[in-house]
């Protein structure tokens, strides 16, 4: 039972790292990029 | 996780003229709450709600994120064809920004989806990878989007870039269905499929969080499209921008006549 | 259209005919490999003669890659690709005819590597009407999904790294069954590869319309 729970723990963990750090590099770049670009063209709705 | 909360929170108050600083707006704050509060709820239910399955035992815990992970990744192939379809048909710039944000974020679910597989296979098969069909083709369908991505990342010009990153968009789903039917009965026409995650006996309150997992995961994906489609809109304004701007050093250079031109605008 | 695609297949073929760069470069590379696989696997334990079609098959895709690339290389030089584009044939002809001189090519490199498994290997051969079916069905699917592949590529600045990553998952399909087919074949049960064949068949029919529908813009647009 201890075995398997190692691997539960480490699929959820790899499923929302992965995603995390998707989400972090996304609003890192927009963050980086949206400086070079003027207001008038990032209105977001 | 909380990424999205602690800069949209700064987005918010800032100069009234400004426009947003990152790329989060409004909706897109309450969304990614929502996702996030929806994740730890599919994390309680998931790992600590529900009880322990008869046949896999503990196991069946990692059934609520991979099926509607490896849906997702489907959702986003589809999506990048209809995209490219349209890019074709209308020859839309819009389109063509959500088929290569719809491919990058089913490659990011597609890879979820391989690992939890190997996860869940080490423990229930003794062994990381069988070649089992649904893996298999999980695996070329990760290679054909690298292959999609790559030809995407290339520096070309960008109606060139676009017309062939939507040609090859559109030979996605067909690939991905060829690829899927001939790995599928090649396994089958040796030995039975290998064991499959028993969607089907699933019941009750693991029904539900199964489900619950999937509205998670979708509403995930809408969150990181509308999200990714911003940060490619911005990518695009400062490739252009670079541009106009080497233009009008070009036109600089060339002398008074170029120079006059430059001011007029 | 069918004219304009024997005009461009003759043409490549010359093209080859004169330069003979599939003979004195494609040709000795697949039996290299041929050679490497021996060298990969242990020769002495029948594992060649078993492994057979699965090694015939991959070394059939390596050269596609390379013919591909020579085929498109062609029309990178001097501007030929505006030529083509100008000459006023239609476009699904190009491409009918451009993959078919591939697939010719491919055909002869495939004799070849039949005769060299059969020495090399020791491997009997059997199920004539099987093998050859599939090596047709086969060739045609790879030669036109190679050549529409070819042309996404072509013109981009590294499509030598490019193609295989392409091209190779989309021809999954053909590897699985043409391999399971020439297992079959030389198994002496050839009632279980025509399916197989079936399936090839079906590769090489949506590659040749996708590929007839998809040149003309493809070429337009660079």
């Amino acid at each position: 039972m201890d075995g398997n729970t190692a691997y539960i723990a480490a699929g959820w963990l790899v499923t929302f790292g992965t995603l995390a750090a998707y989400v972090g590099v996304l609003l890192r770049r927009g963050r980086r990029l949206s400086r070079q670009v003027p207001p008038e063209s990032r209105r977001w709705m | 996780m909380t990424t999205p909360v602690a800069s949209g929170s700064q987005a918010g108050p800032g100069a009234p003229d400004a426009g947003p600083r990152g790329v989060l707006s409004r909706g897109t704050v309450v969304l990614g709450v929502a996702v996030l509060l929806g994740a730890a709820a599919l994390t309680l239910l998931g790992l600590w709600g529900t009880p322990e399955d008869r046949v896999q035992g503990e196991m069946v815990r990692l059934i609520y994120i991979h099926p509607p992970a490896a849906t997702t990744a489907y959702v986003g192939c589809f999506l990048t064809t209809v995209g490219s379809v349209l890019v074709l048909w209308k020859r839309s710039q819009w389109w063509d920004l959500v088929a290569g944000s719809a491919a990058e974020i089913a490659a990011v679910f597609c890879a979820i989806t391989l690992l939890t597989g190997m996860l869940w296979g080490k423990p229930t098969w003794g062994v990381f990878w069988v070649w089992d069909a649904r893996l298999t083709s999980t695996a070329m369908l990760m290679l054909l989007l690298v292959g999609y991505l790559a030809l995407r990342r290339l520096p070309a010009d960008r109606e060139v870039r676009s017309r062939r990153a939507a040609w090859l968009g559109l030979l996605l789903v067909p690939n991905v269905i060829l690829v899927r039917q001939s790995v599928e009965w090649w396994r089958t026409l040796h030995q039975e499929p290998t064991l499959s995650l028993p969607g089907a006996k699933i019941e009750g309150l693991q029904l539900f969080t199964m489900s619950f997992g999937f509205l998670v995961f979708f509403a995930a994906f809408a969150w990181l499209l509308v999200v990714r489609f911003r940060v490619a809109w911005l990518e695009e304004q400062v490739e252009e921008q670079g541009l106009d701007a080497a233009i009008a050093d070009r036109r600089a250079e060339a002398g008074p006549t170029g120079r006059a031109d430059v001011e007029a605008r | 259209m069918l004219r304009d695609a024997a005009l461009v297949a003759g043409k490549d073929l010359r093209l080859e005919a004169r330069s003979r760069v599939a003979l004195n470069q494609i040709a000795p590379f697949a039996l290299l490999v041929l050679i490497l696989f021996a060298f990969a696997l242990d020769p002495d334990r029948g594992l060649l003669a078993r492994a057979t079609p699965g090694l015939y098959w991959v070394a059939v895709l390596l050269c596609t890659l390379l013919a591909v690339q020579r085929s498109f290389g062609v029309e990178a030089a001097d501007g030929n690709r505006d030529a083509l584009r100008l000459s006023g044939l239609a476009p699904g002809g190009i491409f009918l005819g451009k993959a078919a001189a591939v697939a010719v090519q491919l055909l002869a490199l495939e004799v070849l590597l039949g005769l060299g498994v059969v020495v090399l290997y020791n491997t009997p051969v059997g199920g004539w009407l099987l093998l050859g079916s599939t090596c047709l069905a086969a060739t045609a699917g790879v030669a036109a999904a190679g050549t529409l592949y070819g042309v996404l590529a072509a013109g981009l600045r590294v499509r030598e790294t490019l193609l295989p990553l392409l091209l190779l998952p989309v021809l999954a399909p053909v590897l699985i069954g043409s391999t399971r087919a020439f297992e079959a074949a030389l198994s002496g049960a050839a009632a279980d590869g025509w399916p197989w064949v079936g399936l090839l068949a079906v590769f090489a029919l949506v590659y040749i319309v996708a590929g007839a529908l998809a040149f003309g813009p493809l070429l337009e647009e660079s």
